[in-house]
């Protein structure tokens, strides 16, 4: 770099000239422009602001003049500068922005080619569906209770009021279990006291010895019976059970707790039960519950014109029995009948999936096929 | 119960407006089953008549006997000229009166008659079968045939109402607490009550004083029969049958006509719930007499049964021996005969003298004798529910009144009544029970006035002294009372409250473990499927199980549905394995399966139950452990299965086959859920391939571990590919794979409250190394000791290449390592993290002969 020269005119100075310095400046613009990609762009930008440039140049003439033509010049450049490297920056953001375009373009892929590398899996809809009714119960304040599902008699049956004389005792339903000995006397397997239970209600009884009153459970779980598989029958199914027993239990709570459970369960409005008079041993008084029919609401009850095939156009579809727990019952368990009382229903979970979802054979629900499960999901 | 409209009419004068249906409703909300409302002859539409037959003549030349019949219908032709009608059926005869439907009329079902060219004849309507008339058995009308109706009738007489064809039938399932509603008068009392109308009682008859000439009965046991009264009737015609109206009740009722005499007892029976038998008097040798039967006594039932008795069977005697099985069946020894018409004189031979027996018979010992001979019959049916002692007498009178009515009798004076005394049953109950019951204040009055309808006596004020009616057995306590007033003030009018339980604790450990298994099983892919616990014995040969393995003991059922799979699971594949062969047999191929579910293990021998607890009381914990003892043990398995393609092949690239380290996999993956290391070591047992077992095992806390031991190591299942023998014998795809665990020992070995890990920012030093060692050595012990000796700075290690070839030498495996080291309070030096990576090695080297390669 040159030393000050106070006695220099800048005038005489040919690369500090304003014209030369303009053109400079618009060689460089037009360089900018004309560069058709980022690489041309680079070397404009070497040829237009490197450290060999005119500009470059340019400015290193400053510092030799004198102090008011070194005002005059050094703005001159500095704004021509300004102007070029402002021109720079759009034109690179420019084909920045045209190559990532481009790029982005040919990375493209088809974003509906399908995934099913690993398939998905799925729980069984009678896990979910009986999960979901614990579910809500167990907000209501209810405990889940399960019990051993080859059972005593005495808890499937005597504890319940089924006397020995009982039908339901008879062959025709229950299986029975051999004896441990049975293989080496010969004999007396039948008399062996166990069964596969026949129904839930033995966790119930079970829960009413372990706990103290008040008892809110609800027992879910697989029972069986000695039907032969076919669309409507399986010998082995599920059932849900639910027991209160506490002071001052009436059926208008039994009503409002069936209420409730519908409710939750098929949603939106005019969902309620409809309580039958019936019998069970286990109950007195006892009732059959019908749900109104979730699909039609009961507008197809003699309307012809709107069949419906969930519940035949009955408006009500049969869920399952309930009733008062038997004092009988509560006798068995320990519990006072005369300060304690409770009630209790039960229902199948294979029915409740057949109308909740349409499953038009009991097989599907019972022969594992994967297809039938899959769409099922984690949760119903 | 089968209860024709018609027929309830007689004793409940119901509005004629009201339809089955609006009976059927009443009678539903009252508490009685109505299953059905038939309607009978529906769409029926006359001329329908009764026509004499006046010639037959055989058409000839057809496959099958055509006749061509000219029948006299009366005017009902409008012509009064014998009408030509064309039949196929052969059981009638000139003379004969049969039913004719004429062209215009409408049978049931649609089908309109009209004037045809048949057989090359014009056929002008049709003589119908009862089929045809939608009647049900009509064997006493004619069997198969065609109806061949009683003489007296006239020709041209309408038939829809002579055979009382349009009608409704309700058809009611009757609950074991209301054996009353098996007859017409019980459910006429209850459509009496639920229409607020009154009942005509058929029980309200008169009856003649018992007297000591009736026939002889003699009662030895009066806790199984406290009442029975015998009649006796004489000169019966043995050619009177059953009048129209008789037969046509007992088949709208669901009964198969028999005979004159049989008929009117079921009839009275269906009237009034009483079951009532006749005897050939002629055939019961002196005096009657009810009994238990001895051990072994040898009897022969009406239907041609030979049946040995038991000591608890009630029979009915004579001076022979059993006659009867009390309240079931009666003797084939003193069936009414059946009439035989001779053929040469024309005089009908049959039975003439009866004695009727209306006894009450104890419910259990005619529910055992019924269950033990497997004969169930209406009697039974009707006595096993309760039969009102009360309407004995009446039900024997109105037997006589109809043998006399319809078969020309003659009523004996004698009537033999032996009665035990009973006292009627009360019950205490406060008024206001039924409130405190139902959740609703009906009040004093209401209560009474729907208990008096109930039949019952009450006296009293706040509390009620209730005598029920004698057709009630089962109004046995105060809830039964209760449900009485409820169910007659309506079940529908019940309000819905909802009560409070206290605060709940949700669901326990073992519940959240048991959902978190089954979602992160089918969030790996594992459908669940969950499988029957029938098992044939055979299959734990197909499983390679050896011969002393405990999963060969088994609970086995007495009655199971197949004979082939009489014992309960003791694992889970072969449910399992089934359920994947199944799917694959319906084109599924790549399969991922799991269940989980109980498995049975026989209780130790000696533990049956001496007798069963009483129910009276709470049972003592001595008892329940008795009880308990009897069971077998049930634990909670979780099991996997797969074949085929664990990744599929697609546009990214080539599939994946499943196998044993998926299994193994899913065996870590229920651990995790767990919160249980899963101790995975090699493995031998009967259902897997020897070499690709791996035995899975976790540590358990117990009692006797050494301070700082992590307790027990407890075999939890297997895993891996299955034996290839087990594959052939079980017809799976090739390497088919599984796993099994004991979800309950899992569950146990829980590390309960995760720690949080302090966590080191400083960098991570990492440092490979490959290590060669015996190809037996298990990678698992390398691993074990490279952690064991690589001390503390070890963040983390990773297996991440197994390889084997000929420069390593024979029977050599490199393991390469990823080993990560980092302090929590400085950088380490390079030095720092060679010499904890030598130590690992070192350790390594001495424990199992590791070689680090290329060193």
């Amino acid at each position: 770099m040159s030393a000050p020269n106070k006695s220099y005119d800048p005038v005489e100075v040919e690369a500090l000239k304003p014209e030369v310095i303009e053109r400079m400046r618009d060689e460089a613009l037009a360089a900018f422009a004309a560069a058709a990609d980022l690489d041309r762009l680079q070397e404009a930008k070497t040829a237009h602001t490197g450290g060999t440039s005119p500009l470059a140049l340019a400015n290193r003439e400053i510092g030799a003049l004198p102090p008011q033509a070194k005002a005059d010049a050094g703005k001159r450049v500095g704004m021509a500068r300004g102007a070029v490297n402002k021109a720079l920056a759009a034109r690179q953001a420019e084909l920045e922005a045209e190559r990532d375009a481009r790029v982005l373009v040919e990375e493209a892929v088809d974003v509906t080619l399908p995934h099913d590398r690993v398939p998905a899996g799925a729980r069984h809809p009678l896990t979910t569906l009986s999960e979901r009714i614990e579910d809500i119960f167990v907000a209501m304040g209810y405990a889940v209770a399960e019990g051993p599902e080859v059972e005593a008699e005495w808890f499937n049956f005597d504890a319940l009021n089924i006397g020995p004389d009982h039908p339901a005792r008879g062959e025709q339903d229950t299986f029975f279990v051999e004896g441990a000995d049975a293989a080496s006397d010969g004999g007396s397997a039948a008399d062996s006291g166990v069964v596969l239970r026949t129904h839930t209600s033995p966790v119930q009884i079970r829960s009413l010895i372990d706990r103290e009153p008040p008892v809110y459970v609800i027992c879910p779980g697989r029972v069986y019976r000695t039907d032969e598989l076919d669309a409507t029958h399986t010998p082995v199914f599920h059932q849900v059970e639910l027991l209160a027993v506490d002071e001052g239990l009436t059926m208008a709570d039994l009503k409002g707790t069936l209420d409730h459970m519908v409710q939750e369960l098929f949603g939106g409005e005019g969902m309620k039960t409809r309580l039958r008079p019936n019998f069970f041993p286990f109950t007195e008084p006892s009732a059959e519950m019908d749900m109104v029919c979730y699909v039609c609401r009961g507008e197809s009850v003699g309307n012809p014109d709107r069949p419906c095939r969930t519940c035949s156009s009955e408006g009500w579809i049969e869920l399952g029995g309930c009733g008062m727990v038997n004092p009988k019952v509560l006798t068995a368990c320990g519990v006072d009948p005369e300060k304690y009382s409770g009630f209790a229903f039960g229902f199948g979970i294979e029915r409740m999936l057949m109308f909740r979802h349409n499953v038009e054979d009991m097989r599907d629900m019972v022969e594992g096929d994967v297809r039938f499960t899959r769409p099922f999901g984690m949760e119903i | 119960m089968r209860v024709p409209l018609s027929w309830l009419r007689e004793y409940v004068d119901l509005p004629a407006t009201e339809t089955g249906r609006d009976v059927q409703a009443k009678l539903v909300s009252a508490g009685l089953e109505v299953e059905t409302v038939e309607q009978l002859g529906a769409g029926l539409k006359g001329p329908l008549v009764v026509g004499k037959v006046l010639t037959i003549e055989e058409l000839e030349g057809f496959k099958k006997p055509i006749r061509f019949c000219t029948v006299d219908v009366g005017t009902a032709n409008g012509t009064g000229e014998p009408q030509e009608i064309v039949c196929g059926a052969r059981n009638f005869a000139v003379g004969d009166k049969v039913v004719v439907v004429l062209p215009g009329a409408v049978l049931p079902g649609g089908f309109a008659i009209a004037a045809r060219k048949t057989y090359g004849k014009t056929s002008h309507g049709m003589i119908c079968s009862g089929d045809e008339l939608g009647m049900g058995d009509s064997t006493a009308l004619g069997g198969d045939g065609i109806i061949v109706l009683p003489p007296e009738h006239e020709a041209g007489t309408d038939a829809v109402e002579l055979l009382e064809l349009v009608d409704e039938v309700l058809d009611i399932a009757v609950t074991p607490d209301r054996g009353y509603c098996l007859s017409m008068r019980g459910v006429a009392r209850e459509t009496a009550t639920a229409y607020g109308l009154p009942l005509r009682d058929p029980a309200l008859l008169d009856v003649p004083a018992p007297n000591s000439f009736g026939y002889p009965v003699r009662i030895s046991d009066p806790a199984g029969c406290d009442r029975f009264t015998a009649r006796t009737v004489t000169g019966l015609r043995p050619d009177a049958r059953s009048p129209l109206w008789l037969l046509r009740r007992l088949q709208k009722a669901g009964m198969r006509p028999i005979s004159l005499a049989v008929d009117i007892t079921n009839y009275v029976m269906l009237e009034l719930g009483q079951p009532l038998h006749a005897y050939d008097r002629s055939r019961v040798q002196g005096t009657i007499g009810v009994r238990r039967a001895e051990q072994g006594e040898k009897f022969t039932t009406l239907d041609g049964a030979k049946r040995v008795l038991d000591a608890e069977d009630l029979v009915i005697t004579d001076d022979r021996g059993a006659i009867g099985l009390a309240g079931v069946m009666g003797g084939a020894n003193t069936e009414i005969a059946d009439t035989v018409v001779d053929a040469a004189s024309g005089e009908a031979q049959g039975t003439t003298d009866v004695v009727i027996e209306a006894a009450h018979f104890d419910p259990v010992a005619v529910a055992r004798t019924a269950r033990r001979h497997k004969l169930s019959s209406e009697a039974a049916r009707r006595f096993e529910r309760g039969v009102d002692p009360q309407a004995a007498s009446a039900a024997a009178q109105r037997t006589v009144d109809l043998l006399v009515l319809l078969a020309g009798g003659t009523a004996e004076a004698g009537v033999t009544e032996v009665i035990a005394p009973s006292a009627p049953h009360t019950i205490t109950m406060p008024a206001d029970h039924p409130d405190r019951v139902a959740g609703v204040a009906y009040g004093r009055e209401t209560v009474v006035r729907r208990l008096q309808q109930v039949g019952c006596d009450v006296y009293g004020q706040d509390s009620l002294t209730v005598t029920v009616p004698s057709w009630r057995p089962d109004l046995a306590e105060i809830n039964d009372l209760a449900e009485e007033v409820i169910r007659l003030e309506g079940y529908e009018n019940l309000p819905s409250t909802l009560p409070k339980p206290p605060a709940g604790r949700g669901l326990s450990g073992r519940q959240r473990l048991h959902r978190r298994v089954g979602r992160a099983l089918a969030g790996a892919g594992y459908v669940e499927a969950p499988t029957y616990p029938f098992v044939a014995e055979q299959v734990f040969d197909q499983l390679g199980l050896d011969a002393d393995d405990p999963n060969r003991r088994v609970v086995k059922l007495v009655n199971p549905l197949s004979d082939e799979e009489p014992a309960l699971r003791t694992t889970l594949l072969p449910g399992l394995l089934a359920t994947l062969r199944r799917n694959d047999g319906r084109g599924s191929h790549d399969l991922a399966l799991f269940e989980t579910g109980l498995v049975f293990h026989p209780a130790a021998e000696g533990t049956a139950l001496a007798s069963a607890p009483p129910v009276d009381r709470r049972p003592t914990d001595e008892e329940l452990a008795a009880l308990d003892a009897t069971l077998p043990e049930q634990p909670r398995h979780v099991a996997a299965v797969l074949t085929g393609a664990r990744e599929q092949a697609g546009w990214w690239g080539k599939g994946r086959p499943s196998d044993w380290a998926d299994a193994v996999e899913a065996a870590r993956t229920v651990a995790r859920e767990a919160g249980a290391e899963l101790i995975v070591q090699q493995g031998q047992y009967g259902p897997w391939h020897p070499g690709r077992c791996a035995e899975l095992s976790v540590y358990l806390e117990s009692a006797e571990a050494a301070d700082g031991s992590r307790g027990d190591i407890v075999p939890v299942g297997h895993a891996g590919e299955l034996h290839p023998r087990v594959i052939k014998a079980l017809g799976l795809p090739a390497r088919t794979c599984a796993m099994e665990l004991n979800l309950d020992v899992l569950a146990e070995a829980g590390e309960g409250v995760v720690r949080a890990p302090r966590i080191s920012t400083f960098p991570v030093a990492t440092q490979d190394v490959a290590l060669v060692v015996d190809q037996d050595v298990p990678a698992a012990v390398v691993e074990a000791y490279l952690r064991d000796g690589a001390g503390e700075l070890l963040e983390g290690i990773r297996l991440f290449d197994v390889f084997t070839g000929e420069q390593l030498g024979e029977g050599k495996k490199s393991l390469a390592y990823a080993l990560r080291f980092r302090a929590a309070d400085r950088t380490l030096t390079v030095e720092e993290a060679s010499a904890a990576r030598d130590a690992a090695v070192a350790r390594a080297a001495e424990t199992t002969g590791a070689v680090l390669r290329g060193a």
